[in-house]
């Protein structure tokens, strides 16, 4: 049987893969798709620890649908700001987007 | 009973576990096994169906079809395999090449994925999981990333934009297919394939026959045949997403694209036809499979006579029928088939029965006529709102006097 | 060594090794196929975990939509120039150092927790844990609340995402 530390120990390694990404990248999108990652690695804890501490109620893998939900909305707006921001500034580099308004 | 394929099934566990193999090791011998099966029974079906596609084309084209390599040349299929296999293998400067050579793998293998939970007969079945038709919703959507990858690694502009418009379609798309995909696991009360055939005592497009509309129309825009097959036009962007393909790997597009159709004819058949029941067959089992794939290939059938028949829709039409008609009436119809199911149960009428069917069928009918009248109205309005005398701006050298048309 | 065990190193290692590359490939689009990895391993340990239909939405939202939109959103962002400069910051250093500190110290923290090593209890043969999962969705002493919260919150998302992305030409 596969311990809880297996997965555990997963999920901290994928998180911190993601946040390697958001911190280091300059892309937007890439900084997107870090995030991406530590919200997987959010869910695997959570079914995780739905599976092994409370498998009879089902809270844990609502937590994650849930995620799953924020995690498609926050997507859409997200690459909605990108590309609406690309009309104007003609760049996606997360250091190039540094005024307010000029 | 007389199964065969549990029998042989057995007799295989028997004879590998006398040989001392250990039970995990047998269970995954025999599931390989049976993948090989499947996945072989089904590539060998799509060579088939390039000879039916291009005689029923024929047919439809009033001429003959092949019919010189064997008799009413059966042999064509083979030749065309050796065609493709001996062509030049191009491979276009400035491609991808991972992601080139992965698109058309990846094409052809959600299809075959598909066939692992499709339910040949009372006690064949690749995989009985109980979200199986989200698993399909799920493979289907795996597809598009397979059409992004052609389009983007052929280093081809025209590509690009094939498959950007037909990734635009498919997704979209995929919204009524599967808010109509609901409509059986509401009757059904289960997402798994099995359990929808063995509820279907009576047929489900009787039940729900604006379901299965919805759902033949929108699997026929995801499969991208015409009249949605822009994607392919091949008088707006020759052949869009798959130009840059030659040989084997083009060969991989059009069998994975005739395969994908007879798939959706299978799960139609599934969904609203009832699947592998038929007379006779709990008493031989291996007669589900004449049967389911006797219906999957008349909604081929159906689904060539709409191709060769209907002229392309252009895209902003064809996305305005998406989200302004099916996408609101499949919503309609799921909420208006929950009603009636609750309301129907409250009255005592055990679903699958004839009564509660009646009932579904007569609102479905009303349903029906109500959008078929809501469409005329907005026709009428559309006519006579293009038919207004447009203001010329020297009508005395145009020499036409501007008319409307007859008012309806 | 179980065959379960085999098969969770195997697809952690595909996850996580495709994870690295995400962050760190020189081609965006391959950054975003990486990711389709990652996520599909992801799927596989839903599978793992018995949790059947998560691993199925994961697939149809993450991969089918969400993997998909970053692709559009690549495409539609690119330069024409194909991509200068630089992939990653001034300080990459401080962040990997984080990364490394952050996966360190969950750890740490972790293994210091009894039930660190705890196994799984089997589940019983009659739990129907995706009946369980619709009823808890909807009911109102379960969690109908979160569900219409989702509801709205992808609305307004979608709403949102329309105003914002309307070319006013």
């Amino acid at each position: 049987m596969i311990p809880l530390s297996w997965y555990l120990i997963f999920a901290a390694a994928l998180f911190s893969i993601g946040l390697y990404g958001v911190l280091a990248r300059k892309n937007a999108i890439a900084i997107l798709m870090g995030i991406e990652l530590m919200l997987n690695a959010i869910n695997v804890n959570l079914i995780a620890f739905w599976r092994y501490r409370t498998p009879e109620m089902l809270g844990g893998q609502v937590f994650a649908v849930i995620v799953f939900a924020v995690a498609a909305a926050e997507v859409a707006v997200g690459l909605a700001l990108f590309i609406s921001l690309y009309r104007r500034r003609n760049t996606i580099a997360a250091d190039e987007i540094d005024l307010m308004k000029w | 009973m007389f199964d065969p394929m549990n029998s042989i099934a057995q007799w295989l566990t028997d004879l590998l576990s006398g040989w001392g193999l250990s039970s995990g090791l047998v269970i995954f011998i025999l599931t390989l096994l049976g993948v090989v099966v499947v996945a072989t029974f089904v590539l060998v079906l799509d060579i088939f169906l390039v000879w039916v596609e291009r005689k029923v084309v024929a047919r439809f084209q009033d001429r003959l079809g092949p019919n010189r390599l064997g008799p009413f040349g059966l042999i064509q299929p083979l030749a065309d395999v050796i065609k493709l296999l001996i062509k030049e293998d191009i491979t276009p400067s400035g491609a991808d090449r991972v992601v080139y050579n992965l698109a058309p793998i990846m094409a052809l293998a959600t299809v075959l994925l598909l066939w692992a939970v499709i339910p040949f007969a009372p006690t064949m079945l690749g995989a009985d999981i109980s979200v199986g038709v989200l698993y399909i919703v799920a493979i289907g959507a795996i597809g598009t990333l397979g059409l992004i990858m052609a389009g983007w690694a052929s280093n081809n502009k025209y590509a690009l934009l094939g498959a950007l418009r037909t990734v635009a379609m498919t997704v979209s798309y995929e919204v009524p297919m599967v808010v109509s995909l609901l409509l059986p696991v509401i009757l059904a009360r289960s997402m798994s394939l099995q359990e929808i055939v063995n509820r279907q005592s009576i047929w489900y497009i009787v039940a729900a026959p604006i379901a299965a509309l919805i759902f033949l129309i929108s699997a026929i825009a995801e499969l991208g045949r015409a009249p949605f097959d822009l994607a392919e036009a091949e008088s707006e962007i020759v052949a869009g997403f798959h130009i840059e393909y030659s040989g084997m790997k083009f060969g991989l597009f059009y069998a994975g694209e005739l395969l994908h159709a007879v798939t959706m004819g299978a799960l139609f058949a599934t969904f609203f036809l009832g699947g592998w029941k038929g007379p006779f067959v709990e008493q031989v089992p291996i007669l589900g499979v004449v049967y389911l794939l006797a219906k999957a290939m008349f909604l081929y059938w159906v689904i060539m006579w709409v191709k060769y028949s209907l002229p392309r829709v252009r895209i902003d039409h064809m996305l305005d029928f998406n989200w302004k008609l099916l996408t609101p009436l499949a919503l309609v119809m799921v909420m208006a088939t929950a009603l009636l199911d609750k309301l129907l149960i409250g009255l005592a009428i055990p679903a699958g029965s004839l009564a509660y069917t009646f009932w579904m069928l007569v609102m479905n009918i009303f349903i029906g006529w109500a959008t078929l009248s809501l469409l005329r109205t907005h026709a009428r309005v559309e006519r006579m709102r293009v038919g207004e005398p447009k203001p010329v701006a020297r009508p005395e050298l145009s020499g036409v006097k501007p008319t409307g048309i007859t008012k309806v | 060594m179980t065959a379960l065990q085999i098969i969770f190193i195997l697809v952690a290692a595909m996850t996580l090794g495709a994870g690295m590359l995400v962050v760190t490939a020189r081609n965006l689009i391959h950054s975003a196929l990486w990711l389709v990895t990652a996520l599909f391993g992801v799927a596989i340990m839903f599978v793992l975990l018995e949790a059947g239909f998560l691993a199925v939405v994961q697939v149809m939202v993450y991969i089918g939509a969400i993997a998909i939109l970053i692709i559009f959103g690549i495409m539609l962002t690119r330069k024409i120039a194909s991509d200068s400069g630089p992939r990653f910051t001034e300080n990459w250093g401080w962040a990997l150092f984080i990364a490394v500190v952050l996966f360190g110290g969950l750890t740490w923290l972790l293994a210091s927790w009894s039930g660190f090593q705890a196994e799984p209890a089997p589940l019983s043969e009659r739990f129907d844990s995706l009946r369980q999962l619709g009823v808890a969705l909807v009911s109102p002493d379960g969690y109908v609340l979160a569900f219409e919260l989702a509801s709205v919150l992808l609305l307004a998302a979608l709403i949102g995402a329309l105003v914002i992305a309307w070319d006013r030409k």
